[in-house]
């Protein structure tokens, strides 16, 4: 478990958050510009100083009210927004300077950081001789070859055009399978959200305003992200066949079966699907003359006005919960009430990784 | 071509010129760290105070220093009652006079170059488990590299180049304090232009290459950038 409980004064701004995280798996801090998510990744390095708070990462102690344990004895690693590289040593040396001062055996995750970026055809390189992504992988290696009991990344992407941040998304795909340490990861972007979390921590104004997994956090009302156009819910499946006559591929969620278009990924791997509230649609009887295949039985757990003419619906389907943007009218024609059980049609699924 | 007494001239010049470079960079290594990192509101008094001797004549800095340093001054009379000797007009003195005459050369390159580092190289080393010693050396030495060589080019070439505070604080013994520019004064009153000539145009020529040297290594950062921002 990460308790963090911070107050940090910066001029006319105030960070004072108070929330806790698994000590496994990828938190997002998500929030607008401004609103002090670089602020608090840096408090949680030590690189910001707080008069009082406390904080704890795993079994370890960083801030205890006056007790401050400095940046260089925390066990973190940390990617800024900018690759940061020293430019007086090479790739190698890069990697080298966090690994020998951090571990004796500095060797093993030396190794691993190597393989997880795929760092080795560039370790002789000058930090010159590096593309913006190149530099960002190197960054996120450094940081992991110190073997840290947590990763910190702050907009990784932010710096690098479209082109560049699809050449690292696959990398932080597979430190996030792959890594067991947790993973603190600022964004300001939604489609990184999605994404990667597996927890969400929303700040706004320098406040937490809502935390917990990010499905739970993608369908509370009480909270911005579920309401407007980018309303969206996120399903976490796994690849059972491939239907190669029609060039499709089905996904088995703990609510039914996923048909979507092929993408030849292998059996059993896991992927995680967003589907936009607004491509959500509702019938009360099943429909079979109908060209969507992705429908299921749902339960209606909670409506609410979204604007004047339409509603947000919460579906459950089994465990999974969805979100379904309608008219208002219809809500009214199907005479939709929570606990009703609804047919959810589901126009299309955006596959995240 | 050169006299005893110039050989003798050129070695007190060399021999006060590297040990001031020496002492100027170790005191003005933390002194400029400091400096380029602290918040402190007075700072700039500080700064202006060790930027006087850029503008000051030499010699009234050296009469000041005479004055401080002589068997009647504050420092010199303290070294008497402790049973020491003054040192206006000897050695050590030349070293203390050139010193202070030669800080701003040496402190402003590399506050500059310490200042151009930013905060960020820092805050990673301290990511990657530096301890502030160790990152000082690790990262913001390698990175103020160019910073050294101009600020001990400069310190040097300065301190061979003094003439009033020199004149001021130390007299003109042979052999202890006579150094080049004042043994060319004493050629030329003497009407011994040749020799002048000598040790005129080796001077101009050790500047010169000097200087080259500093260019050259500082290819990318012009030299008034990072001596006189």
């Amino acid at each position: 478990m990460i308790e963090c409980q911070l107050k940090i004064k910066q001029g006319d701004f105030i960070l004072d958050v108070d929330f806790c995280t698994p000590a496994k798996g990828v938190t997002v801090v998500f929030g607008p510009s401004g609103c002090g998510k670089t602020t608090l990744l840096r408090a949680l390095a030590g690189l910001e100083k707080s008069d009082e708070g406390f904080l704890k990462v795993g079994d370890s102690i960083w801030q205890d009210g006056k007790n401050f344990k400095p940046s260089h004895m925390r066990s973190v690693g940390y990617v800024f927004q900018e690759a940061s590289l020293f430019n007086h040593l090479n790739v190698r040396g890069n990697l080298e300077y966090g690994a020998r001062r951090a571990n004796e055996s500095e060797k093993d995750f030396m190794e691993r950081a190597l393989d997880l970026l795929d760092i080795r055809p560039l370790l002789e390189r000058t930090t010159e001789q590096l593309s913006g992504g190149e530099r960002q992988r190197v960054a996120i290696a450094r940081a992991l070859a110190v073997n840290p009991d947590i990763l910190l990344m702050d907009e990784p992407l932010t710096a690098l055009d479209l082109k560049r941040k699809k050449e690292i998304l696959p990398y932080l795909d597979s430190l996030h399978d792959e890594l067991d340490i947790p993973l603190i990861y600022v964004t300001h972007s939604p489609d990184e959200a999605s994404r990667l979390a597996d927890h969400l921590v929303l700040l706004e104004e320098g406040h937490v305003v809502g935390s917990g997994t990010i499905d739970e956090m993608l369908t509370r009302f009480d909270l911005p992200i579920s309401h407007g156009g980018d309303a969206t819910s996120l399903i976490e499946a796994k690849v059972v066949g491939h239907d190669d006559r029609f060039n499709l591929m089905y996904l088995d969620f703990s609510g039914g079966q996923f048909t979507v278009t092929d993408r030849e990924l292998p059996l059993e791997s896991k992927v995680r699907l967003r589907v936009s509230a607004r491509d959500v649609s509702l019938t009360q009887e099943l429909q079979t003359d109908t060209s969507i295949l992705n429908i299921f039985s749902a339960i209606v757990d909670e409506i609410v006005p979204e604007g004047r003419s339409q509603v947000m619906v919460r579906l459950k389907i089994k465990d999974v919960t969805m979100l379904s943007c309608i008219t208002r009218k219809s809500a009214e024609l199907l005479d939709l009430n929570p606990g009703k059980q609804v047919y959810a049609q589901i126009k299309s699924v955006a596959l995240l990784s | 071509m050169l006299n005893e007494f110039d050989i003798t001239a050129l070695f007190v010049t060399l021999k006060l010129a590297t040990l001031s470079t020496l002492i100027l960079l170790l005191l003005g290594t933390p002194l400029a760290w400091w400096l380029s990192q602290t918040r402190w509101k007075l700072k700039t008094i500080l700064e202006a105070i060790i930027a006087l001797p850029l503008v000051l004549p030499p010699t009234v800095l050296g009469f000041y220093l005479l004055i401080t340093l002589g068997p009647n001054g504050p420092v010199g009379g303290m070294l008497e009652s402790l049973g020491g000797a003054s040192i206006a007009f000897t050695f050590t003195g030349l070293v203390v006079g050139s010193v202070i005459y030669s800080m701003p050369f040496v402190v402003q390159p590399l506050q500059n170059s310490f200042s151009g580092i930013g905060r960020r190289p820092m805050e990673v080393a301290a990511t990657l488990r530096a301890s502030p010693i160790d990152r000082f050396f690790s990262v913001a030495v390698p990175l103020a590299r160019s910073g050294f060589i101009t600020a001990a080019v400069l310190g040097f070439a300065h301190t061979v180049g003094e003439f009033g505070v020199v004149l001021m604080i130390g007299g003109n013994i042979p052999g202890e304090t006579q150094v080049l520019s004042i043994t060319i004064y004493d050629h030329v009153e003497a009407l011994e232009y040749g020799q002048a000539h000598w040790l005129a145009g080796g001077l101009l020529l050790l500047s010169f290459l000097m200087l080259l040297m500093v260019y050259i290594v500082n290819r990318r950062f012009s030299i008034m950038q990072s001596s006189s921002q």
